[in-house]
């Protein structure tokens, strides 16, 4: 439905470009903006219209900046939407972007849906009778497809699912309000402790929802690996025994690998993406330094990464330090390489509690093994298809995730001794998004309930 | 033969509770008004329950009040016991409910009716509506006489071919004895009103001499009377409190009631009109529920100069000799004497979707209708539309403005917008769970709600309207000055906060801060804060509820924002819906129908999409 809130939407297409744009429209763009972006001095309310600034983003829940950026201010009613527009340029990388968007959305923009930013430019008269002809074509189709893509992607049993929990949320407000309704009846109260086990209930039932978005997006979008390790450990000869493919340079000369090459494998049905980062060790080279903060922050964007060890060797103090620095909520996957040389067994020894893998890339054996540990991570199984996940849809995704914030809200009322008939407009408002996916659940649906389910009235 | 018996600018059939407030606010607004009624001596009758108020009601008398209609003035002269419900649970759900004297709720109305200005109550019974050039112009009755008349407000409650249903006899019949209006059904058919059939029942009432209240549990009502009117909120008022009585069916009741089943008109199809499913009869809670090994019944007193008891939770369509046989098995109630029988009604309501949010009807203009007509139950819903629709009916003969108000503003607004947007299919009630804001819609701040449309409207006079802005103000300065009032984290204070039961400090924080924290109230701060002036009771209460729920507040109000920006797209008056091509057919269908006047509204109807309401807005873009 139509709403006139602030949305926030990526406008450049989704890739790798040089640089990325992240849209703002609505009465509230400047502010939110402001919530986000430093400026040397003053603040995005005190530059004048149609100016491009220069600062950065910052999370102020952190105080890290996320991106030097330029910001360009435009005035409703001379911009694209007609309203209020941010347009925030930042460094191309996906990661970077995705990471400043979240940042909008979480100071008080919402997600724009598909085609929403053109919608509000026809509805704000900016586009003419002709052109909304053409769009009001585009949004019937839009419909029509919506249908079809609801009536599929509803067709699995995600509305099944979704119309349980509403149905528990609904018997479980039944039976606050008759207690409400009806205080002198001999209804029993549900107590506090009754009523977070149930919200606690309905909260892992569309957890277990919102993971088979994550699948789904695994499956159209792949994943991110990371190849890591000291220089010299054989890396590039993995990705390319893994790739086959002679992208990435392989020298003997330590610390030649320096720009991050990435090559996107299919691996049983995923796109896997390899990121083989430049050998990390303690460089005093300058452009050496740079290659290893991307490798670190690489790491933070990948989904799995694989730790590559030399096992002809000791561990040295390198290999100790980029142990140090693997992240601890990253699957962990480490390459004991050279397998085909006389093996250190102190080396292996020490890998005991890890999930490991003995390959030689140089013979390219080991190599099916690594794929299958990778795909054995992803937590796919063979009967997840593309197509056959409940939650596929963005909007579906974001109204599931407002749900379960929305039960966590009420719990906490309730933990903190809040009166129940408060943490009810946070479970109304769960039904209201779940509602949003299948339709709506109104009032009358919980009076129905109250009238089926207990016995009362003059 | 019909002669001319005089001219009016609004005339209102029925003086039952809706009739009443509007007859009342037309006058008070200024237009020359005729209350017809068919019985001078059920002018605002009370046929079932001897309450007023309750869980949602309550809500709806307060509004009344605050928008100067008169039900919350006249239960306060006439309370035999109050008490506010769900004290144990949040603010936005607690309601007032006060037991009646019904004769002298009766009298008491009657006499501020003839004390009126621009007010005639006349005996007399309506039986058709005159109309020219497809306005309304007079009122038949059935003496002949013939009024003309701008505008007409119809409050037939459950009069309009009333039907009385006791077990195996039935008759035409009204409420409570009085004879029914056969006519006028026929009246509003012709000029091209659907019509519905739909039913309501009323328990017994038993003499009190023939009850053993020692097997019966007593209840009273509250200690600290809370009155309904805010004119009120500062006198002592005086009443002689009256208790009411607990008591439960058992297996024999059971027993009996099942063993008469095939003779309830329920169950062998004689009664064919749709009851509310929140008061089915006895009988349909033994069948509906049959592991219940008991149910509640309260014994109410129906006024001080009577006997007469009411049984609620007993209504019954039984014949009357298994109504005494079940009832003589409860204890308490062995010796039991019934004086008046329970019986069922059915009559004929309009279809509420052909009506506006103003209350006046699509299918003839000056024509209004308000309560049991309109589809809904209760004494107070019907005066809440009594009250708008005697507001509007003014404003149509006065050219002003009608008082329409929203889904945000009060449940006045909840109650008009369901009924006329979604129709009804058996007698409306309100309940607390239909409002969507009901935190923000709460029975404490009614006056600052509505009092200010009330004004407007010419019913509340300037000088209360003048305390309320004063009142408004003493809240607001109290809570700026709470704000400043700081509460240092010495050993003393903290060692304070322990005995009022919460945590210590680690930080400074304002007593405004500490209101905010479960279970500490306005008073407990006082001890941080000990020269703080003396306040009203209720300018603590509201300061104590805005403070504490101030972040819930906000919440709700920005839904509210979000609502009221659909609310703001109207849809023009003359939008052929059966031209936009990418609406659906049932769509379609239903905004020809019911042709809602925003989107906010055409959203609500049952039977069309957000991709319809899409398709609404491109429309409206185009014809800018």
């Amino acid at each position: 439905m139509f709403k006139e809130d602030t949305i926030a939407a990526i406008a450049t297409p989704s890739g790798y470009g040089g640089i990325s744009i992240i849209r703002i429209s609505g009465s509230e763009a400047f502010k939110v903006c402001d919530r986000v972006f430093k400026m040397k001095k003053g603040s995005i309310f005190d530059v004048p219209k149609n100016t491009i600034n220069y600062g950065h983003v910052v999370d102020k829940d952190t105080n890290e900046i996320i991106d030097e950026v330029l910001v360009s201010k435009m005035c409703e009613p001379h911009s694209f939407t007609a309203e209020d527009v941010i347009e925030i340029n930042c460094h191309g990388g996906m990661s970077v972007t995705k990471d400043i968007l979240n940042l909008v959305l979480k100071n008080g923009a919402r997600l724009a849906e598909a085609g929403e930013f053109t919608k509000r430019a026809f509805l704000n008269g900016r586009i003419d009778l002709v052109q909304a002809e053409a769009i009001s074509d585009i949004i019937t189709a839009k419909t029509s497809n919506f249908a079809k893509s609801a009536m599929s992607s509803l067709k699995g049993d995600l509305s099944k699912r979704i119309d349980d929990i509403k149905a528990d949320i609904t018997n479980m407000l039944a039976r606050l309000e008759v207690t409400i309704q009806y205080p002198e009846y001999d209804e029993e109260d549900l107590t506090n402790n009754e009523i977070v086990e149930l919200i606690n209930s309905m909260k892992s039932k569309l957890n277990k929802i919102i993971a088979t978005f994550e699948k789904g997006e695994i499956l159209k979008d792949g994943i991110n690996v990371a190849i890591i390790g000291k220089p010299n450990v054989g890396k590039s000869q993995l990705l390319n025994a893994l790739i086959n493919e002679n992208k990435a340079i392989v020298t003997e000369e330590a610390g030649t690998t320096r720009d991050i090459v990435d090559e996107v494998v299919n691996i049983k049905g995923v796109p896997i993406k390899f990121i083989d980062t430049a050998g990390i060790r303690n460089a005093d080279s300058k452009v050496e330094k740079i290659g290893i903060d991307k490798s670190i922050a690489m790491l933070e964007e990948s989904n799995i990464i694989l730790f590559c060890i030399d096992t002809s060797r000791a561990l040295d103090t390198e290999d100790m330090d980029i142990i140090k620095m693997l992240p601890d909520d990253k699957e962990i996957l480490v390459v004991l390489n050279k397998m085909d040389l006389n093996t250190n067994m102190d080396t292996i020894k020490a890998f005991e509690n890890y999930k490991t893998v003995e390959i030689s890339a140089l013979k390219k054996e080991g190599i099916e093994k690594i794929e299958n540990k990778i795909y054995e991570l992803t937590g796919l199984t063979e009967d997840d298809e593309v197509g056959n996940t409940l939650v596929s849809n963005v909007r579906h995704k974001n109204l599931l995730i407002g749900a379960r914030e929305d039960f966590d809200n009420a719990i906490k009322m309730i933990n903190e001794g809040l009166e129940v008939d408060l943490a009810e407009i946070d479970i109304n408002s769960a039904l209201g998004k779940l509602g949003g996916i299948t339709g709506e659940t109104t009032s009358e649906d919980i009076i129905d309930e109250i009238f089926k389910n207990f016995c009362l009235g003059k | 033969m019909s002669f001319l018996a005089g001219e009016y600018d609004v005339i209102v059939i029925g003086a039952g509770h809706a009739g009443c407030e509007a007859a009342l606010a037309s006058a008070r607004k200024g237009s020359r008004t005729l209350l017809l009624t068919l019985n001078l001596d059920a002018l605002a009758m009370m046929p079932c329950n001897p309450s007023i108020g309750g869980t949602g009601k309550g809500h709806l008398v307060r509004e009344i009040d605050a928008l100067g209609g008169e039900m919350g003035k006249n239960i306060d002269k006439t309370f035999i016991q109050t008490k506010t419900l769900n004290t144990a649970k949040g603010v936005a759900v607690q309601s007032l409910r006060a037991q009646a004297d019904k004769k002298k709720y009766q009298e008491e109305m009657k006499f501020v009716i003839e004390n009126t200005d621009n007010l005639d109550l006349k005996q007399q019974e309506a039986v058709e509506i005159l109309t020219e050039d497809e306005k309304v112009s007079g009122v038949i009755t059935h003496t002949g006489a013939m009024y003309k008349t701008k505008a007409i407000v119809i409050c037939s409650g459950t009069y309009l071919k009333g039907r009385i249903i006791i077990g195996d006899v039935s008759y035409s019949g009204g409420p409570n004895g009085i004879f029914p209006a056969n006519k006028l059904s026929d009246s509003l058919k012709k000029l091209g009103f659907k019509l519905l059939r739909l039913k309501t029942g009323t328990p017994a009432r038993v003499n009190k001499r023939s009850i053993d209240f020692s097997k019966m549990e007593v209840q009273f009502g509250d200690k600290e009377i809370t009155p309904f009117s805010f004119e009120n909120e500062d006198k002592d008022l005086d009443y002689d409190e009256q208790p009411c009585y607990l008591a439960y069916t058992n297996e024999k009741t059971h027993e009996v009631i099942k063993d008469n089943l095939h003779r309830s008109p329920l169950y062998s199809g004689n009664i064919t009109g749709i009851g509310p499913r929140y008061c089915p009869s006895i009988e349909d809670k033994i069948v509906r529920f049959a592991d219940k090994e008991r149910h509640q019944l309260f014994v109410e007193p129906e006024g001080l100069n009577t006997n007469e008891m009411y049984l609620q939770g007993m209504s019954s369509s039984l014949p009357e000799d298994v109504q005494v046989k079940f009832l003589r098995t409860i204890k308490g109630l062995e010796n039991v004497e019934i004086m008046r029988v329970a019986y069922a009604i059915e009559y004929d309501a309009v279809e509420p979707t052909q009506i506006e949010l103003s209350l006046e009807s699509k299918v003839v203009k000056g024509l209004f209708t308000a309560g049991q007509i309109n589809g809904t139950s209760g004494y107070e819903e019907a005066a809440a539309q009594g009250l708008i629709a005697g507001i509007n009916a003014s404003n149509y003969v006065q050219n002003k403005e009608p008082l329409i108000l929203d889904r945000a503003s009060s449940y006045i607004g909840v109650l008009i917008d369901d009924i006329t947007t979604k129709g009804t299919k058996e007698p409306y009630r309100m309940f607390t769970s239909r409002v969507e804001y009901r935190l923000l819609l709460r029975q404490d701040n009614a006056d600052l709600r509505l009092t200010p449309y009330g004004y407007e409207q010419g019913l509340i006079s300037k000088e209360r309207y003048e305390n309320l802005l004063k009142y408004e103000d003493a809240v607001n300065n109290e809570k700026s000055r709470l704000k400043q009032v700081k509460i240092t984290p010495s050993n003393e204070n903290n060692q304070k906060l322990t005995e009022i039961g919460t945590t210590p400090l680690r930080n400074t924080i304002t007593v405004y801060d500490l209101i905010k924290r479960p279970k500490i109230s306005y008073d407990d701060t006082e001890i941080f804060d000990e020269n703080r002036a003396e306040l009203s009771r209720r300018v603590k209460q509201q300061v104590e509820i805005q403070i504490k729920y101030h972040d819930y507040i906000l919440k709700q109000q920005a839904s509210i924002d979000k609502f009221k920006s659909m609310e703001k797209k109207v849809l023009p008056e003359d939008i052929n819906y059966n031209e936009i091509k990418n609406l659906r057919l049932e769509a379609r269908q239903k905004l020809e129908d019911i042709r809602p006047k925003n989107l906010g509204q055409a959203s609500r109807i049952s039977g069309v999409s957000p991709s319809d309401i899409n398709v609404l807005l491109i429309e409206l873009a185009k014809n800018k």
